[in-house]
């Protein structure tokens, strides 16, 4: 399989308006987290005051809507932007929260065959034009529903959970993407007090096989259930340890220097039984 | 005695059983992508081991098997004919033994040698058509380097 070209190796010659970055988030695998880290990391840019589109490449599976509570306001779609039925400022949902970001859902009824490579490249140029941050939220598989969300981005986060299956499929995308996505790494659905019992792959196991830039890591919360439940993305909320990790990551990606990613580490009864006679883990 | 005490409530380290079932089925999986390494290994592997003995290129076969913890590379290189290494500076200090098991094998292999292929090679100097004779009678000396 050749390698998939991002869209803009070299800057336009002379561009009136500043383009957005477009970042596509996949994974291979699908149910690591794909779309509610697109729906957090969207809502976290947002507060910090950029303009964000979030759109839904999952033509057929639409689930970015409901994620982030928009699905009774959600009128057309991806495909009719690209049938060219209706405008893409019709097309775009504004979120009530934020005010600055805004949704462009995929098509429910639809199959992914039906899109248009070419003209998916084409709409997210648009889209690019109208604002800071482009997040594409990428199907399952590698098929063609990958390659339409990965065609009009020119970098990609791929988001991983510490399984040997997600690692697997994350290598294989990181493969088919190539360097020039400059691919960077959110491991998510980390439980710590798994990994201090062995019982679970650590960040260090997981980046040793995919030596990726780490933007950031999410532990496995009840609060994210709870939150997608609502259809209120976590990263609304400006306190608490998950909603942090997700502002810290869109503060990495907007560029900041934040300190490397640390995840507080809940120690079990036993650990703390061990501490109290003394002993050490091994 | 906590060790003990979580061998006991049935905590192990299954997060190594994962790291290395990921390295080995990674191991697998870039190998399976990677067919130009493959053919440049096995150009290079059968270079090497056409120093020594003349080999059938077309029918050289190179697999990979996983085997428990371990991930396993299996060659078939059929052998044509011996080249028994003379003249070319110190070489030829191999011990007749290990030419004679060498030839044997080659000789007893399905693909039988044909004389003129063997005398293709630089190495194979004066008798190539007697080879499969001598086999029979290991007394006879084929070494004549010193």
């Amino acid at each position: 399989m050749h390698e998939l070209q991002p869209m803009h190796d070299e800057a336009p010659a002379a561009a009136p308006v500043k383009l957005g970055r477009a970042i596509v988030v996949t994974s291979g695998k699908g149910g690591v987290g794909k779309t509610t880290t697109t729906a957090n990391l969207g809502t976290a840019l947002a507060k910090r005051g950029a303009r964000v589109a979030l759109v839904d490449a999952d033509v057929g599976l639409r689930n970015l809507d409901i994620v982030l509570g928009l699905e009774s306001r959600v009128k057309y779609h991806v495909l009719d932007v690209l049938d060219e039925s209706v405008t893409l400022d019709e097309a775009l949902v504004p979120d009530k929260h934020t005010g600055t970001l805004m949704l462009l859902a995929a098509a429910q009824t639809r199959e992914k065959d039906e899109v248009d490579t070419e003209k998916m490249r084409e709409l997210v140029q648009r889209l690019r034009e109208k604002f800071d941050y482009v997040l594409i939220d990428c199907p399952a598989g590698i098929e063609m529903g990958f390659k339409n969300a990965v065609v009009g981005a020119d970098e990609a986060i791929v988001v991983c959970t510490p399984e040997v299956s997600a690692v697997r499929d994350v290598d294989r995308v990181v493969g088919l993407l190539g360097n020039k996505f400059k691919p960077q790494l959110i491991i998510n659905r980390l439980r710590p007090a798994l990994v201090k019992k062995g019982k679970m792959l650590s960040v260090e196991d997981v980046n040793a096989i995919l030596r990726l830039p780490l933007l950031g890591v999410i532990a496995d919360e009840p609060e994210i259930i709870v939150t997608t439940n609502k259809g209120e993305p976590l990263a609304l909320r400006d306190e608490g340890a998950t909603a942090s990790a997700y502002h810290a990551i869109a503060a990495r990606i907007a560029g900041e220097d934040v300190p490397a990613p640390t995840v507080e580490t809940k120690d079990s009864f036993l650990d703390k039984l061990g501490s109290f006679f003394g002993g050490r883990r091994a | 005695m906590i060790e003990w005490l979580k061998k006991m409530l049935g905590t192990q380290n299954s997060s190594s059983t994962a790291k290395e079932r990921l390295r080995l089925v990674l191991m697998t999986d870039h190998l399976a992508l990677a067919p130009e390494i493959i053919e440049n290994m096995k150009r290079d592997l059968v270079d090497v081991i056409s120093r020594y003995v003349e080999v059938d290129r077309e029918k050289v076969e190179i697999d990979f098997e996983r085997e428990d913890r371990a991930l396993a590379m299996m060659a078939s290189i059929p052998i044509i004919a011996v080249n028994r290494p003379t003249g070319g500076g110190d070489d030829g200090e191999k011990p007749p033994v290990t030419n004679e098991r060498a030839q044997a094998e080659a000789t007893a292999s399905p693909s039988t040698a044909s004389p003129s292929g063997v005398s293709a090679s630089a190495n194979a100097s004066a008798e190539p058509p007697k080879r499969r004779r001598r086999r029979k009678q290991p007394s006879g000396k084929p070494a004549t380097a010193h």
